[in-house]
């Protein structure tokens, strides 16, 4: 589904990613972890088109398109989906208008006809009580003025109405207390299927007690140091990131 | 002949003629008014406060009084679209004369709404105490050209403890017979003790003729009393628009304004308050969104003259085309103005490379134990929600659009009429994001 091929990206003159090379197959779980700094949250974000991020060399396939050459709304227009890990604010836009606008854009690439606003809400009835939200959320500005717990629910209630093929959480398991980091797992795991695939980015192995990984991969100094089974996860739990030592520029 | 000679001429006819039946005291007022408007003279961009906005098309402009004029032939149903939706009582103006026929005044128990000239006749005490008593001019010309005609305008009167449910509707119209002429309304609004009520100004021009509006709205807000001022200028591209909303508040008082900016060539809003008592808080917001050739213009001027007063500000401006916006909120705490917390925003959006804005925050305090903050920005769409949108599958024109409308809708949330919020929410939905559902 995705071949990330020696990428390279940068922000301004600062190299970030320094030649990945990555593949992910429907249906599996990769876990990227790594110290601070060490590239996983870029990674993440340069699969969905950041524009902050320029992409210096190496390639990405993704289902047989050259993802890099897409714009982020048609990457997520065919399936790419991100998790942010600080979901961004947006005063004046209704959760609900939001929502059905993605939606209603990621149909019509499909080739599906738009939902109304009656086939929406009873959508959003089977898909709040997946993230344990109210209802009253989606009346409420995006994001604004939710608490960190809110905002990554929002993310992974987004990802279940846009049912995308390839979903990129980062760091979503930050800043959540232990029962909303189980309401967020679970969502996601009721969300897998067997074309679809995960990529969780994440500091710690707890998220991974949750949502177990078939591959975990090591990122440090922009590069894969090691990649491993899911008790690769449990290992760096144990040891830290220090044994793993990052390679020569 | 200079057009501040045409104004003097206009004025002995004024004089003369229709204003003759005015009680003494404010015979006196205009006639010391046009005074002080000729030894002023039309202010120019030398001026602080006309610093960015240069007032030569009105200064230059010869212009027909549109008091002596017979009122213009609108209708009812011209005038429907810009009633919210709503069947409150509605004093209508149409090219600055009053309008019985399409005027609906019963207000209720406690609320009474008339023109001017019935008004000083009516209820004199009440119109000699505050009319030209809340708005100076000893330094502001316009005002002063303002209230050497005052006749024509609104009056509304909210008894103590009045709490109508609705509110009042202030409709000030134009069609083309409006074309090259002046209007000079002067309003009162009195809220006593106690009260709270609303009002809404509306100012529409039905027809892109050149004309001038030179508006004075008086606002008293008595102790305790609450009064929500709404105003929505909906001008002709071709107008020429002055408005000076000024209050003077009383202890534990709120004044709640929100002036609404989308039409007029070149438009010029003052919104002042005075909080002269102990307890008072002044909330004053506004949103002016604009294109073309349009130039609009805020001026808000918080007098902090009592302790423990509060104030709020939030002023948007989204400027599109070689549209020129300018904020000047000016926030004065007095020397016996001690624990003022005032906090002033004005946040501008630019859609065009050729679109300008100047915004002045100015704070001056003589107290030393306050809280007062202000802030300014001018900028283009937030890059991190453009991304965040189109991360969703929204394409990069439609996310524009709705960060555009969230901007504006942002503030406009603030507006507690319920059906101008929604009203003004719909325009700017219209306008920039192409679509009737609310986001």
């Amino acid at each position: 589904m995705l071949d990330i091929h020696d990428l390279h990206a940068s922000a301004g003159d600062r190299e970030i990613l320094r030649g990945i090379t990555l593949s992910v197959r429907a249906g599996e779980v990769h876990a990227i972890m790594g110290p601070n700094g060490s590239g996983k949250s870029t990674l993440a974000q340069v699969l969905a088109g950041h524009p902050a991020y320029e992409v210096t060399g190496g390639t990405v396939t993704y289902e047989g398109r050259d993802l890099l050459a897409m714009a982020p709304e048609e990457r997520a227009r065919a399936g790419v989906f991100l998790a942010f890990q600080y979901p961004v604010e947006i005063p004046g836009v209704s959760n609900a208008y939001f929502l059905r606008a993605a939606y209603n854009e990621v149909r019509k690439a499909r080739g599906e006809s738009e939902a109304d606003p009656m086939e929406f809400l009873d959508l959003m009835e089977r898909k709040l009580p997946l993230l344990d939200m109210d209802p009253a959320m989606m009346q409420r500005s995006v994001n604004a003025g939710f608490s960190g717990g809110e905002k990554k629910r929002n993310e992974i209630l987004q990802m279940a109405v846009l049912e995308p093929r390839l979903a990129i959480l980062d760091e979503t398991d930050s800043g959540l207390d232990i029962d909303a980091l189980r309401i967020v797992a679970n969502g996601v795991n009721a969300l897998r299927r067997p074309d679809n695939a995960t990529i969780v980015v994440t500091h710690y192995q707890r998220l991974l007690e949750h949502i177990i990984p078939d591959r975990v991969h090591v990122l440090a100094g922009g590069r894969i140091v090691k990649s491993g089974g899911k008790e690769l996860a449990l290992e760096l739990e144990a040891k830290g990131y220090d044994w793993l030592e990052a390679p020569a520029a | 002949m200079s057009t501040i000679a045409s104004y003097r001429a206009q004025y002995e006819a004024f004089a003369a003629n229709g204003g003759a039946a005015a009680p003494a005291w404010l015979r006196d007022a205009r006639r010391g008014a046009i005074a002080r408007f000729e030894a002023l003279g039309w202010p120019t961009p030398k001026d602080e406060d006309w610093h960015f906005t240069n007032p030569a098309p009105i200064a230059e402009a010869e212009l027909r009084p549109l008091h002596g004029a017979t009122a213009g032939a609108v209708t009812a149903a011209a005038l429907a679209p810009f009633a919210f939706g709503a069947a409150w009582p509605t004093i209508v103006f149409v090219n600055g004369r009053y309008r019985a026929d399409l005027s609906r005044l019963d207000a209720g128990a406690g609320v009474r709404v008339m023109e001017l000239a019935r008004a000083w006749r009516e209820m004199p005490a009440e119109i000699e105490r505050h009319l030209t008593r809340i708005a100076p001019y000893d330094a502001q010309a316009f005002t002063a050209l303002n209230t050497a005609f005052a006749h024509e305008g609104a009056v509304v009167h909210f008894a103590a403890d009045a709490a109508p449910e609705t509110p009042v509707h202030l409709l000030f119209a134009s069609d083309a017979g409006a074309h090259d002429g002046v209007a000079h309304l002067r309003n009162l609004i009195v809220a006593e003790r106690g009260a709270s009520g609303a009002v809404v100004e509306s100012w529409v021009g039905l027809a892109g003729v050149r004309q001038l509006t030179n508006a004075v709205t008086e606002v008293h807000v008595g102790a305790g009393a609450t009064l929500r001022h709404v105003k929505v200028q909906r001008e002709s591209d071709q107008a020429l628009h002055v408005h000076t909303v000024q209050a003077a508040q009383e202890r534990d008082s709120h004044f709640v304004s929100f002036s609404f900016a989308s039409g007029a060539a070149l438009s010029r809003t003052n919104i002042g308050t005075r909080l002269g008592g102990p307890g008072a808080g002044a909330t004053l917001n506004g949103l002016y969104m604009v294109d073309g050739a349009q130039h609009v213009d805020h001026q808000t001027r918080i007098e902090h003259v009592a302790p423990n007063c509060f104030s709020r500000e939030l002023y948007k401006g989204i400027l599109a085309g070689a549209s020129h916006g300018v904020f000047n909120g000016k926030v004065y705490v007095h020397p016996e103005a001690q624990k003022t917390d005032g906090k002033q925003t004005n946040a501008n959006l630019l859609l065009s490379d050729r679109a300008r804005v100047d915004t002045k925050p100015q704070l001056e305090i003589f107290a030393d134990d306050v809280k007062c903050t202000h802030g300014a920005t001018v900028g283009r769409l937030d890059r991190m929600a453009l991304f965040y949108l189109e991360s969703r599958g929204i394409g990069a024109a439609l996310a524009q659009r709705l960060l555009t409308h969230a901007f504006a809708a942002d503030v406009l949330g603030t507006i507690e009429v319920a059906p101008v919020r929604d009203a003004l929410e719909a325009l700017s939905l219209a306008r920039y994001a192409g679509s009737g559902t609310a986001p």
